[in-house]
């Protein structure tokens, strides 16, 4: 059987994809401090700008908020977020080379005595909100990712989808 | 700010605004040598141009839809066709052009001239860019110099320039460029110098030929050539060449004439002119510090350079020099009608034997070494046709766009691929084949009875106008769709087909005979007397390199098929004796494997399935936009012949590369999807021939994409979308 191929044909595994969008997404993380958070209540969408931090498997993302905000209150009314995260410069050059990743999941506050091992994680990149995050006030919040959302080259994108 | 000086306003803090070309006259003027009068417009120029206009942000857009690493050589030439285009078609904004053009027309008024690129970081010791950008020779008139100032911007972005700046690990995207417009000296005989022969550090090298020097530097005139001693400038020897025609000025161009036999019997330059000539290189050798490759000309007994540079060393430190392929990209038309003559009877004949003679070989009777012998076989046939396609096949292919390139020019159409009309209208077989089917479609789409019967599989009696058609058919075209399949279940997989095609309406050809005639008559009326027999010529040429270009890539890939063939049976064999994962593997690991049962080749390094985190699912991927429209609809993978004839009318065709023998069930198709990129592969053709949407170039379309997924493919921003 005659099988159809071009020239200089180049074909990867799936698992050598994973990998390499999975470390793109880790040094995009690393590299970002700030991300834009998606909630909703009664319809009307909100968004505005969160501390993060990732958890190692990349299969979460923790931020903190004092109980007393908007988004916290959208959250207790809907668990359902959004978050993007993104390397934008404000050039001409970020049509073309900036790269986003947009996450959906839901959140939940992180209680007991996993606490204590994602403050760790967290002021590790954050070590300026120390303060604020020991504050009675305010809440550690975990986002559990179902999907992300990678967007490259102005249009390229693509999913992945947490086992 | 002065965005135009003369050679002899150039200072010494000018050489990154003017680039290298014009800096070198600038010092040559005032040192007292003689160089035609030029005015340098200064890479500003271009910046404001780029600017103003926004095309700077497009071609960065352009440039960023893949990895670089991904793009394929055609993809990187369409990319340079595209940016050319926009150059072509973004007037300068008009404060810019008014005052270009009043400079012009007061200081060069009426002369002829040469508009050449001056890039910054050209010319460099370490950086010679000799020949990668654009010369223009004989334009009079400051709109005409307009027009080939941004003709030389875009030069900088041809794909030669890209490849050859890539190499050099210079940024892609930081490049600049200044131009210089030189009075055109119309020497009668021309030639370059070099100070230091490459090859033999003790010599310099003088060639030359009549007229001007456009012929010597494009490679379609051989010049005389002597080598001399750098100790004393005594000649050691005179080769000299078969001397028949020169390049002489026409009407706003050049041409090539026929030499007179007086000029045919003796060398271009005297004993003692060589010996000048000489005395130049070496003067500039002295004023530039180091050996230069010096252009110059003689008017009368008048001696002029025409620019200097400094001898490269990249090339000779590392042995061989890659600006030689690159080079290459730019043959000359009369260079590529003796490639085509190589191509056409030798190569590509060879290379189809070849491949057929592997396929002849049934793997699983060979014993294990004699399985490793036949695997060190194909790859080293495999590497020596790599090495030919890009020696020849892919200069060869140059045909194509330099058709495209001139008939862009003369034409200015919107479409930069309307071209490709013109040279794909020598498809006629397998046009002709889909025509016959299309007919057969018919005559089951009019008559109920038949179409009914055919579906139970019953065929009408021999003499029934369709079974006389079907007959006829497979008389014709039987060898050429002959896959596997085919042969095996006859006609009834030609009977699926058509019943496939008669259950929708005929699809429609977008170009008859006349309409492709009208565009070649569009284009050939722009030209008259001997140039437009040039212009048919070139147009034969282009069509010829269409052609070969896309049957280089059919045999080729069954070549590399032959490979991939004996390195699945090793797999197989490997993985039975002694779980040994042969994917990732150097074949030579393989082969080692194969003759030593004892040999343990190192694994590649694959992560564990524990390990996954995710599953990657495709939702949008950016290729390149090869024929317009949307459409929505299932994806079909075609990954070999055998399953062509599952293919459902309606679906959207996913495949690795649109094989000739595949183009049958196009009519039958929404959309076309395929890995391999580029505007000059048959995908891409066929399915403007059949207007449907079409986008090449995605990476690893076939295995990304399953059939049955649901898919928009968007021929105009060339993304296909992948729905959940």
């Amino acid at each position: 059987m005659e099988q159809i191929t071009g020239s200089g044909s180049r074909r990867e595994t799936p698992l050598s994809e994973e990998v390499e969008l999975e470390n793109f997404i880790r040094e995009l993380f690393e590299s970002q401090k700030l991300a834009v958070l998606g909630t909703q209540n009664q319809g009307q969408p909100y968004a505005n700008l969160v501390a993060f931090a990732p958890s190692d498997d990349l299969k979460s993302l923790y931020f903190v908020t004092a109980r007393a905000t908007r988004k916290y209150a959208n959250i207790e009314a809907d668990a359902r977020v959004t978050v993007l995260i993104d390397n934008r410069s404000n050039q001409d050059s970020d049509f073309s080379q900036a790269a986003a990743v947009t996450a959906t999941g839901t959140a939940q506050e992180v209680v007991g005595s996993e606490r204590d091992a994602v403050l760790t994680i967290y002021l590790a990149k954050h070590p300026m909100l120390e303060e604020f995050v020991r504050s009675p006030s305010c809440a550690l919040l975990q986002i559990r990712v179902e999907t992300y959302y990678l967007v490259r080259r102005f249009q390229n994108v693509m999913e992945l989808h947490v086992k | 700010m002065e965005l135009v000086l003369s050679l002899e306003q150039i200072g010494s803090d000018d050489r990154e605004s003017v680039g290298g070309k014009s800096f070198a006259l600038a010092t040559m003027v005032k040192n007292g040598m003689k160089v035609p009068e030029a005015l340098c417009l200064k890479a500003d120029a271009y910046h404001r141009y780029l600017e103003t206009t926004g095309l700077g942000a497009r071609i960065l857009m352009e440039f960023n839809r893949k990895d670089f690493a991904e793009v394929r050589w055609e993809e990187m030439w369409d990319a340079a066709l595209r940016i050319r285009n926009l150059f072509i078609n973004t007037p300068m904004p008009r404060d810019l052009r008014s005052s270009l053009q009043s400079v012009f027309a007061s200081k060069l008024p009426g002369e002829s001239v040469v508009v050449r690129s001056s890039a910054p970081g050209e010319d460099s010791e370490h950086a010679s860019f000799a020949g990668l950008h654009e010369s223009y020779l004989n334009v009079q008139g400051a709109d005409s110099i307009l027009d080939h100032i941004r003709l030389v911007w875009a030069s900088l972005w041809s794909d030669r320039a890209l490849l050859y700046r890539q190499e050099l690990g210079l940024d892609v995207e930081i490049s600049s460029m200044a131009g210089v417009v030189q009075k055109l000296v119309s020497g009668n005989r021309s030639g370059v110098a070099f100070g230091k022969n490459p090859n033999a550090p003790h010599q310099a090298v003088i060639e030359s030929v009549y007229g001007l020097n456009q012929g010597l530097v494009d490679g379609s005139i051989e010049p005389d050539r002597w080598l001399l001693d750098r100790k004393n400038g005594k000649i050691i020897s005179h080769f000299p060449a078969d001397r028949k025609k020169q390049v002489v000025t026409a009407p706003d161009t050049t041409r090539l004439q026929t030499l007179p036999a007086a000029q045919q019997a003796n060398p271009p330059l005297s004993e003692e002119e060589v010996a000048k000539v000489f005395r130049l290189a070496l003067q500039a050798e002295e004023l530039f510090g180091s050996p230069q490759d010096v252009e110059w000309t003689f008017v009368g007994d008048e001696l002029y350079v025409l620019q200097s540079r400094p001898i490269t060393s990249i090339g000779a430190e590392q042995g061989q020099d890659s600006r030689a392929w690159y080079f290459s990209l730019r043959r000359s038309f009369e260079n590529l009608r003796s490639l085509r003559t190589r191509v056409e009877s030798e190569l590509i004949p060879e290379m189809q034997r070849e491949a057929q003679a592997f396929a002849q070989q049934d793997l699983s009777k060979l014993s294990d070494s004699d399985l490793a012998q036949e695997l060190a076989d194909r790859q080293q046939a495999h590497d020596k046709w790599k090495d030919i396609y890009w020696s020849e096949f892919i200069p060869l292919a140059h045909g194509i766009r330099l058709f495209g390139q001139v008939y862009n020019d003369a034409v200015r159409p919107s479409d930069p691929y309307e071209f490709m009309d013109l040279l794909g209208a020598t498809e006629m077989v397998s046009l002709e084949r889909n025509r016959r089917l299309e007919n057969m479609a018919a005559m089951i789409r009019e008559d109920l009875n038949l179409s009914h019967s055919l579906s139970n599989l019953s065929y009408p009696g021999l003499d029934h106008p369709f079974s006389v058609a079907l007959d006829a058919f497979i008389d014709k075209f039987g060898d050429l769709s002959c896959s596997e399949e085919l042969c095996t279940q006859g006609d009834d997989a030609i009977v699926r087909l058509l019943l496939q095609m008669a259950s929708r309406p005929a699809a429609k050809e977008r170009f008859r005979g006349e309409d492709i005639e009208a565009l070649v008559e569009g284009f050939l009326s722009r030209f008259e007397g001997e140039k437009r027999e040039n212009m048919e010529e070139l147009l034969d040429l282009g069509r010829a390199s269409y052609r070969l270009r896309d049957d280089d890539n059919i045999y080729f890939g069954m070549i590399e098929n032959q490979l991939r063939l004996a390195l699945e049976e090793s797999k197989g064999r490997l993985w039975h004796r002694a779980n040994i994962h042969v994917d990732g593997l150097d074949p030579m690991e393989v082969i080692n494997a194969l003759n030593d049962p004892d040999y343990v080749p190192k694994k590649a390094t694959v992560k564990k399935i524990d390990e996954i985190n995710f599953e990657v699912r495709p939702r949008q991927l950016v290729g390149q936009p090869a024929s317009p429209g949307v459409v929505r609809g299932s994806a079909r993978v075609i990954d070999s012949l055998s399953n062509l004839f599952d293919f459902k009318a309606g679906e959207i065709l996913v495949c690795d590369a649109v094989d000739p023998n595949m183009t049958f069930i196009v009519p039958l198709a929404a959309g076309i999807v395929e890995r391999r990129g580029g505007m000059l592969i048959h995908g891409a053709i066929i399915a403007r021939e059949y207007g449907l949407p079409c986008v090449t170039g995605i990476p690893n379309a076939a295995s990304l994409i399953h059939t049955g997924d649901e898919l928009t493919v968007d021929g105009y921003l060339g993304i296909v979308v992948k729905h959940s």
